[in-house]
């Protein structure tokens, strides 16, 4: 390990938020010129500990060295003082404002007026350099994804950083805007900058960086170089044990005709048209996979067949098994759908915004699909309360006691109460949208199975993920989405995820621009 | 039922309405720039009471103590006080909503539960101290309603539209436009802007947060405290109608609705609102044939509101919406 070039050294760093050590004596060095992947499980303390180099925490113990000196780092204001700049997982932008607004936010400035010009110029020299595309009028709400996180970056190399904190960057890009972005990260570390990724996706590890650093339990464990390790090393690092990393994917059973949409168009809540056209057939007993960019329709095609957005024409037939004729879903209301045995278990961005409610303790949070049962003025309290307890105990929710509320229980955990409570309502039709988002692999795994279990007693499985890898691995076969329309319907044994990537910004197969649209 | 023109009623609506108006203008002044900083003030009309009765005391008590009291001295003691009296209200709120993380609506109505009470209290003290109800302060009045000289004589209507008032309404005007230019063209007022939209990105990006709120509610609170003392001027420094400033408060809050959270939209609105309130009084002189209740003139300015509000949800601007942020409490290490 040579010592000249390390940016920053961070020398027996804790946390801890109440009784929960976020990060216990972390000893980790960052270089410039250098990638460094921090790679972790959910809650291994990976954002924690970057949080408090970019001065969003303040650490309970230990010493931050920037190029060899102690420094304090108290508030966001230190760490860009410091060259420190971090791209956090949500977004800081402001929607209002344009990106150039956004860009010399909070910089410091001799006079109060705001020299366009001189910023401008900048803000231009960075985007050259680096090779960045922004237009600087544009308003962040007009932006897509990787729009407003190339905006991040710029914003924080205009702040001057030289050490720059990604966390999770490819989210929510396309694998194209992946590897865009990885182009300008390599752009940057060949300018001398120092970089660290927060990621717990392997292959980002393995084709990216130069050093991956393994945090486990809000310890750091070990530090490798990229070219000596692969996903089996990385994977057993990371979980501490030998781990099988293939999705399994049993063959379907018996596939009938469970749900067949005809031409359905549906408006989102702005009164735009979301959906257009679209027609397909899901399969009793198989996993049908939907890909697209955020916004490309995902949401309102699921919520128009829970009954819960307006449907502005088309049909959508549902056939339970052992009926004869189809029913029609359009019309009815998400209660009369939902008992019928069609489901949604839709995970938001925020993860508690929709299904569940975070002050309230598992067991009541059952209560809400489950409050009209019974025929006493009373709740009905003890067939939650057993769910509740069943669900804990087969998934291995981690939290103290059924009446917790779920707010305090850690992501994953939250979303296995979610995901649990769907599937115990025995449906026909499992909806699920981003069931592991941010989810580490362990918890991952233990969703996929609970998928495939209900794909092996012939429920209808529709499964909206971000991830394509995992899209690739575990569907049957793959429907691609974009801005509303259906771009393709792959066999997901066959395809590639380039082919995926493609329609999914609407590229046409094999590389070539749809012109007609 | 039938309509008659009246130039010299509306010369005089139109001079109220802009007296009037401004003293809502000075209140949504006030209260935009508290809600810039992501905090929603109910208190503006308890603040404005502060500014009022402060205002008032102070002028009515140095001059029944002089002898010949200073015009000066009156001056800067009307203006002083009213805006001290009115940050130290805004200071109780600053305190309570930005370091203890009190909820906001709660504590901006009690504030303003707060200043009526206060208003009450020293009004009376001082009415019972003078012996008499009608108490009024004859030098302020002097010198806060002096007009310009020529301008507002001798130029017929011209002058008595356009300067017919006393210099506490053209500075409302004048901080309308400085507002204006401090929020859309400097470094501060994007900052400012910032933290009412996200203060969690504000703060990521550098800017002191807690510096911010306090400053923007403390100078906001002493705009609408001259407000406040604003009515007592234009009703001739006289007390007897004081505790009418909560009303104009409410306004006042309507008004940053109404003008989009626009300073300078507020100019022309608080002068309609200034207009509408005063439909009481001069609108009957318009219309013969019917009597319409006083009650439901007073009306207007609010259901304008509704109406304003209305459309601003269907033109769905997002520029014209309030900042994202308004009435929640901001805390950094919050998970």
């Amino acid at each position: 390990m040579s010592e000249n070039n390390a940016a920053v050294r961070l020398k027996g760093i804790s946390k801890t938020f109440g009784h929960v050590a976020a990060n216990s004596n972390v000893d980790l060095e960052i270089r410039h010129g250098e990638i460094l992947s921090l790679l972790g499980e959910n809650g291994s303390g990976k954002t924690t500990l970057m949080n408090m180099l970019a001065g969003i925490y303040y650490p309970d113990e230990g010493e931050i060295f920037i190029d060899g000196r102690p420094v304090q780092i108290r508030s966001p204001k230190d760490a860009f003082d410091n060259g420190i700049g971090m791209v956090h997982q949500h977004f800081k932008l402001i929607d209002v404002f344009t990106a150039a607004e956004n860009i010399i936010l909070g910089e410091e400035h001799t006079g109060m007026r705001i020299n366009r010009k001189e910023t401008v110029a900048k803000i231009r020299e960075i985007c050259d350099k680096y090779g960045f595309e922004i237009d600087f009028e544009k308003k962040v709400y007009d932006m897509n994804v990787s729009q407003k996180q190339t905006l991040e970056i710029v914003k924080i190399l205009y702040r001057g950083a030289n050490i720059l904190i990604l966390d999770e960057p490819t989210a929510v890009l396309t694998p194209q805007e992946a590897e865009k972005l990885f182009k300008v990260i390599k752009n940057m570390r060949d300018a001398g900058k120092a970089i660290v990724i927060i990621t717990h996706k392997l292959q980002e590890v393995l084709s990216v960086s130069d050093r991956v650093a393994i945090l486990r339990k809000g310890e750091c464990v070990d530090s490798i170089a990229t070219k000596d390790a692969n996903e089996k090393i990385l994977t057993e690092m990371m979980m501490g044990r030998k781990v099988d990393l293939n999705i399994e994917r049993p063959d379907p059973v018996n596939p009938v005709k469970r749900l067949e949409i005809k031409n359905l168009s549906v408006r989102d809540r702005e009164g735009n048209l979301a959906l257009k056209d679209v027609s397909f057939v899901a399969n009793g007993g198989e996993i049908l996979g939907i890909a697209g960019i955020s916004g490309c329709g995902q949401k309102e095609l699921l919520e128009a067949v829970a009954g819960l957005a307006a449907v502005e024409s088309g049909s959508i037939e549902y056939l339970p098994s052992g009926a004869d004729a189809p029913t029609e879903l359009v019309g009815r209301n998400p209660k009369q759908i939902r008992e019928l045995g069609v489901v949604l278990s839709f995970v938001p961005e925020d993860r508690l915004g929709m299904g569940l409610v975070g002050s309230m303790g598992m067991s009541e949070n059952m209560m809400l699909k489950s409050y009209e049962n019974g025929n006493s003025i009373f709740l009905e309290q003890k067939a939650p309360r057993e769910l509740a307890g069943n669900i804990k105990e087969e998934l291995e929710v981690q939290t103290p006691d059924i009446a917790t509320p779920v707010r305090k229980l850690s992501g994953g955990n939250v979303q296995k109460v979610l995901v649990g409570r769907e599937i115990a309502a025995a449906p026909q039709v499992l909806m699920t949208a981003y069931a592991v988002r941010g989810l580490d692999i362990n918890t991952s795994f233990t969703i996929y199975h609970l998928i495939n279990e209900q794909k092996q007693k012939g429920v209808a499985v529709i499964f909206v993920g971000e991830d394509l890898d995992v899209l690739l691995a575990l569907s049957d076969r793959i429907l691609v989405m974009c801005e509303g329309r259906i771009t393709g319907l792959l066999d997901a044994r066959t395809c590639t995820k380039e082919q995926v990537g493609l329609l999914m910004t609407g590229g046409m197969e094999g590389g070539e621009q749809n012109g007609t649209n | 039922m039938g309509i008659i023109w009246n130039a010299d009623s509306m010369l005089g609506w139109i001079v109220m309405a802009v007296n009037f108006g401004s003293v809502i203008l000075y209140g949504a002044m006030g209260e935009i720039l508290t809600e810039k900083a992501g905090h929603l003030n109910l208190g503006v009309p308890g603040i404005m009471l502060c500014g009022g009765i402060s205002g008032f005391a102070s002028t009515f008590l140095y001059e029944q103590s002089t002898e010949n009291p200073s015009k000066f001295v009156m001056l800067l003691l009307g203006l002083v006080s009213s805006v001290v009296a009115a940050t130290l209200a805004g200071l109780i709120y600053a305190f309570l909503t930005i370091t203890l993380k009190a909820n906001q609506n709660v504590t901006g109505i009690t504030l303003t539960t707060f200043g009526a009470g206060l208003a009450k209290h020293f009004g009376s003290v001082i009415s019972a101290k003078s012996g008499s109800t009608a108490i009024r302060s004859a030098v302020a009045d002097d010198v806060f309603n002096a007009k310009i000289p020529f301008l507002s004589t001798d130029l017929g209507v011209v002058g008595k539209l356009l300067f017919n008032y006393g210099f506490l309404v053209y500075l409302a005007v004048i901080l309308a436009v400085l507002l204006q230019l401090f929020f859309y063209r400097t470094h501060q007022g994007l900052n400012l802007r910032a933290i009412g939209e996200n203060p969690g990105t504000a703060d990521a990006m550098g800017i002191n947060v807690t510096r911010y709120k306090y400053s923007a509610i403390l100078a906001g609170s002493a705009i609408s405290g001259i407000g406040g003392f604003l009515y007592l001027v234009i009703n001739n420094v006289q007390w007897s109608t004081a505790l009418d400033i909560e009303g104009m408060g409410w306004l006042a809050v309507a008004l940053v609705i109404f003008a989009t959270w626009k300073p300078v939209n507020a100019i022309w609105g608080g002068y309609l609102f200034g207009f509408l309130s005063k439909a009481g009084a001069y609108a009957p002189t318009f219309i013969t044939g019917i009597t319409i209740s006083q009650n439901i003139w007073s009306m207007t300015p609010y259901i304008v509101t509704i109406v304003v509000l209305i459309a601003v949800s269907f033109r769905m601007k997002k520029e014209s919406r309030p900042p994202a942020a308004l009435g929640t409490a901001y805390f950094r290490e919050d998970r």
